[in-house]
């Protein structure tokens, strides 16, 4: 193993040395020369028919170069949807157009109708204001229920309702599913809202558009989890630019969370823009921008039935739920509530029968897509909500009721009934461990102690299971995905012995540029500071599709490991030549190539020189140089799984929650970096807490959205949340990836608001307010105290 | 923003000069006007700075007692040197951050009136004197509503002259998302009787319970309250909480802040 960092250790983060030296070099650092500015009208109505917008006064301003409506993008494509999801009947989804900029009607709050560019960013919002819109506003349609039960008022008048689709997982189950209801001893049923959030990621959307009129090449410079798909997405559909006539570079980017997966319009405008004025166009979004027009996350009104008998054991789950998608379906928006929801919602579970019922439906509001779990949030809590309904209902405790029903490890691979294969896990462990961890032994000292002072303290837990990676591509395709999932890196082993390695994957905050380099290192036994990652610039890096849905290690990492197994085979080549032996006689080991059973050695470095001065080499045979490019199609998803538990004391005269504890039993498969592991837990459940306690996108019955501004959207602050206890020692490595990794990156988001709100209910349930089996989230002490009330 | 001018005057002479002239607008710690110039939600033809003017900053005792803050003395000044008015200095040290304490003063504080800051409540519940440069204000008569108050066109509040009491104490519910106060009480026990001032619950801003004053005069403890109930009308229903709770509250806030106060 290399000295400075190798696979499990706990190397500290590189790339954090110029994040916090403010030498980071996100898309707003970039200055190009002769840069014009660009600022976006944006709907003041939630749903609007445009009448007129008079932009002469405007285009008469300072410093004004160029004003943009819809019109100008109508000989365009529409950014479309990622998923092809088909309705319970057969009947494919409504895919209505998403135009660069609003024509026609504006939909949502935020719909940006006009961009105006400028010289300097303040003329451009100066002249903006002076932009004269004709807007006639229409009523808004804001309501989930509403919007299904009348299909007269529509977000698009060009399809014959609200709902994209009707989506049933697994429809031929429906009937057994029922028929199980119909007989089982006992049923609990809950309605429950899985709430709004809005990203917020801290460094606001961003995009620069270039272009170069002498070759008539485009760079777009974009705040992108994934800028291959981002360039194909432009390419392909909405611009009908030539792949080879664009790059698309996302330099260091502030954080995701899912939000900068998708493309937007404001990317097509700089670089329409740029084209038309043969000049670089800048837009960064101001937070309020950010708070209207990002995609929001979640959204989900649920009901969820489980049938059990009376031992607690389950015999059936049902679900229906309204999914917003809002005004426009981002990329996949259709995706996130189906196949990232509806296949999870057999949960670590052994329970043998369920259906999910999935109406995705417009609204004026702000499109809605995948937000840090995306769709597995929503079904862990949909299910470990109503588990511990079950378990109280039935008078048994809801850590032995979820030890009835969990996947035992000896049944391993299990198929669900809602169509996935977990390759691994032990879920027993992770909870028992979890039982250790947070000591469940002494809660009832500690709920002693917090009633002393006048508090009630509850203990609240959640089993969860994921699926990341999402793959293999000729299944995700029968699904209805229009995308390959696969992944690829480019290992290029430098003449003087550096390397550097090229991921499809993006880094945003993950660590990339750190836990890459471990496992090359530890591969090829060279330091890992002699090894680089190079990642965001399609011009430098192999067809990768990105970083989300905790895939990067998994899929980009496995073809990162696959290119450097193929380097390792042609430096057994070289060094055979060298050495004059056979090629089968070559080992390599501790970064040296060696005769087996001999002292005959060539280091990795006296290989790579080789490789690139080849003087003495089989030219005759093999090609010089040492460069090795892996593509990477997982055979199946990976499933991390954990157990969390969550103890709170709840002020009792003023519903105030505060965390006292929060345990996390983790298995995410083998660790490469434990201390970056251990902070995306960290993160992820700071998000989870967020959700459960404080965040809410809330929009008002007029389609204003009432949560704009972090004067009333509530983020987590470092007093919301606890010191975190992690464990990840039960870890059983993923059985068909190389690195035996499965995907941290979400895990907290998504195990952690049921924890919480379970906690929360507990300790009202054990202060005596026996008729509280819920709380909306956020719970919010306003929330709490009123359903402690009567 | 939108284009101003500025102007950082080193003397009320000059500051009262400047605020003459047309859409003057008086620029205390910035902590709100700036945010709001940035959203261009106001566009003053001229920015009068006060924090170049030392003789409006600082704390003394005068010879009646009372505890005089310079009207542009930041939180963090207050914090650190209200100690006469331990209450005072304590709510001043729990507002906002450690950058809005060391750039926000209470002039400026007081001459907006958000119905959700805290200093009002003290001012109300002390009976303080709200000093300009043309007169000096009761805070019953300041005081006039949400962002209202009884300031002329301008007129520069140069101080702020607070009764020191026996007992005091200040309790702020937190607003979750903007952390300002969703409810905050300010009690004050005076040799001639208690005064508790609550601020953030009312759509009419600032006002004293004066039910609670009563009964607290007659009887300095949380259970001389446990009988009475805050009125709900007029108070702030919204996303954080319904007027009911924010009457509740009230209660709650109340009954710690004596407590606390001893």
């Amino acid at each position: 193993m290399p000295k400075d960092g190798g696979i499990g250790e706990s190397t500290k983060r590189r790339e954090d040395i110029r994040f916090l030296t403010g030498e980071g070099r996100y898309t707003h650092d970039i200055e190009l020369r002769g840069q014009a500015y660009v600022a976006f009208l944006r709907s003041n109505v939630a749903h609007g028919r445009i009448k007129g917008i008079d932009t002469r006064a405007a285009a008469a301003m300072p410093g004004v170069l160029a004003i943009f409506t819809g019109e100008d993008f109508t000989g365009m494509g529409g950014n479309p949807a990622g998923w092809l999801i088909q309705s319970r009947g057969g009947e494919a989804m409504k895919e209505p157009k998403r135009p660069v900029l609003a024509h026609g009607k504006v939909r949502h709050v935020g719909d940006a109708y006009a961009a105006v560019v400028a010289e300097t960013l303040e003329q451009a919002r100066d002249a903006a204001e002076a932009v004269v819109a004709d807007i006639e506003e229409l009523p808004a349609i804001v309501d989930m229920a509403a919007a299904v039960a009348n299909p007269d008022h529509r977000v698009h008048d060009e399809i014959g309702n609200n709902v994209c689709f009707d989506w049933g997982w697994i429809e031929d189950n429906r009937a057994a599913v029922d028929a199980a209801f119909a007989s089982a001893p006992h049923v609990s049923t809950l309605e429950l809202t899985n709430n709004r959030l809005i990203p917020n990621a801290m460094e606001p959307r961003a995009s620069i558009g270039d272009y170069d009129p002498g070759t008539g090449d485009y760079k777009l410079y974009t705040t992108s989890q994934n800028p291959h798909l981002t360039r194909l997405l432009i390419a392909a559909f909405v611009m009908a630019i030539p792949e080879n006539k664009l790059t698309v570079i996302a330099p260091d980017v502030g954080g995701g969370f899912g939000s900068k997966i998708y493309h937007y319009g404001e990317e097509a405008v700089v670089l329409a823009a740029a084209k038309r004025l043969k000049r670089p166009v800048k837009w960064v979004a101001d937070r309020s921008e950010s708070f209207l027009s990002d995609a929001h996350g979640r959204d989900h009104v649920t009901k969820i039935q489980l049938a059990c008998d009376m031992q607690g054991n389950m015999l059936a789950v049902r679900t229906e739920t309204l999914a917003n998608v809002g005004a426009y379906l981002s990329n996949f928006s259709t995706a996130t509530p189906t196949f990232l929801h509806g296949t999870l919602m057999a949960g670590p579970y052994k329970t043998p029968l369920v259906y999910v019922n999935v109406k995705a439906v417009f609204t004026n509001t702000a499109p809605v897509d995948a937000y840090r779990g995306a769709g597995r949030p929503e079904a862990t809590y949909s299910l470990e909500r109503i588990v511990d309904i079950a378990a109280r209902e039935l008078g048994i405790d809801p850590w032995e009721m979820r030890k009835r029903n969990l996947i035992q490890a000896d049944q391993f691979p299990y198929t669900t009934p809602v169509g996935l294969v977990y390759d691994t896990g032990n879920y027993p462990a992770t909870l028992a461990k979890l039982e250790q961890i947070a000591d469940k032994a002494g809660f009832a000292k500690r709920a002693a102690a917090s009633k002393a002072k006048g508090k009630l303290r509850g203990l609240g837990l959640s089993t969860w299971i994921e699926a990341c990676g999402i793959a293999p591509s000729n299944l995700v395709g029968v699904l209805g995905a229009r995308v390959g999932l696969y992944d690829a890196a480019t290992v290029r082993v430098n003449a003087t012995g550096n390397i550097s390695v090229m991921v499809g994957a993006h880094s945003h905050g993950q660590g990339h540029e750190t836990v890459f380099p471990q496992i090359v290192a530890d591969m090829l036994g060279v330091p890992a500071s002699s090894i680089d990652i190079v990642h965001g610039d399609t011009s430098k890096i192999p067809f990768g599709m990105g970083s989300y849905g905790s895939r990067s290690l998994a899929v980009c990492g496995t073809a990162m490991v696959k290119a450097v197994d193929k380097i390792i085979a042609k430096g057994k080549k070289i060094a055979a030549h060298m050495l004059e032996a056979a090629e089968g006689d070559i080992e390599f080991k501790d970064g040296s190539f060696a005769v087996a059973g001999t002292d005959k050695k060539k280091s990795f470095g006296e290989i790579a020189f080789s490789a690139y001065v080849p003087h003495n080499y089989p030219l005759e045979t093999l090609e010089p140089g040492l460069e090795e490019t892996a593509f990477y199609d997982p055979a199946n998803f990976t499933y991390p799984a954990g157990a969390y538990a969550c103890e709170v004391e709840v002020d009792p005269d003023t519903g105030k929650v505060q965390i006292m504890s929060f345990a996390a039993a983790d298995d995410f498969g083998n660790v490469i970096n434990p201390m970056i592991v251990e902070g995306q837990v960290h993160g992820g459940v700071g998000q989870g807490i967020g959700q459960a306690l404080l965040e809410l996108g809330h929009y008002d019955a007029n389609g204003q959205l009432l949560t704009g501004s972090y004067m009333d959207y509530a983020m987590p602050r470092a007093d919301d949340v606890p010191f975190y206890t992690t464990d990840h020692s039960c870890n059983t490595p993923c059985t068909h990836n190389p690195l035996g990794a499965k995907g941290c990156g979400e895990a907290g988001a998504i195990g952690s608001p049921p924890a919480v709100v379970n906690a929360v209910v507990d300790a009202l349930q054990r202060g005596g307010m026996k008729h509280v089996n819920h709380v909306e989230m956020p719970l919010s002490p306003a929330r709490v105290w009123a359903a402690m009330q009567k | 923003m939108y284009d101003f001018g500025f102007v950082r005057p080193t003397t009320l002479a000059d500051a009262v000069k400047a605020m003459a002239a047309e859409d003057a607008q008086a620029l205390g710690g910035g902590q709100t006007l700036i945010p709001t110039l940035k959203s261009r939600l106001a566009s003053p033809a001229l920015l009068v700075s006060l924090n170049g003017i030392a003789e409006i900053k600082g704390i003394c005792r005068n010879d009646a007692g009372h505890l005089c803050i310079g009207g542009g003395t930041t939180h963090a000044a207050v914090a650190a040197g209200g100690g006469d008015y331990p209450a005072l200095a304590a709510l001043a040290g729990g507002i906002g951050d450690p950058a809005v304490r060391n750039r926000g003063t209470i002039g400026g504080s007081l001459a907006n009136n958000d119905p959700a800051a805290c200093y009002p409540a003290a001012v109300l519940a002390s009976g303080a004197v709200v000093v300009t440069n043309t007169r000096q204000i009761k805070a019953e008569d300041y005081f006039q509503g949400m962002f209202t108050t009884a300031l002329e066109p301008g007129e520069i509040i140069i101080e702020v002259k607070f009764p020191v009491p026996q007992k005091a104490n200040y309790q702020k519910f937190l607003q979750p998302a903007s952390r300002f106060a969703m409810v905050g009480v300010f009690v004050a026990k005076y040799a001639d009787g208690v005064r508790v001032a609550v601020t953030g619950a009312s759509n009419g801003g600032v006002f004293r319970w004066k039910a609670a004053e009563k009964a607290l005069s007659a009887d300095f403890s949380a259970a001389a309250i446990g009988g009475l109930s805050a009125s709900a009308d007029n108070l702030i229903a919204d996303l954080h909480g319904s007027a009911v709770y924010r009457a509740h509250l009230i209660k709650v806030m109340t009954g710690r802040a004596v407590t606390a106060a001893g």
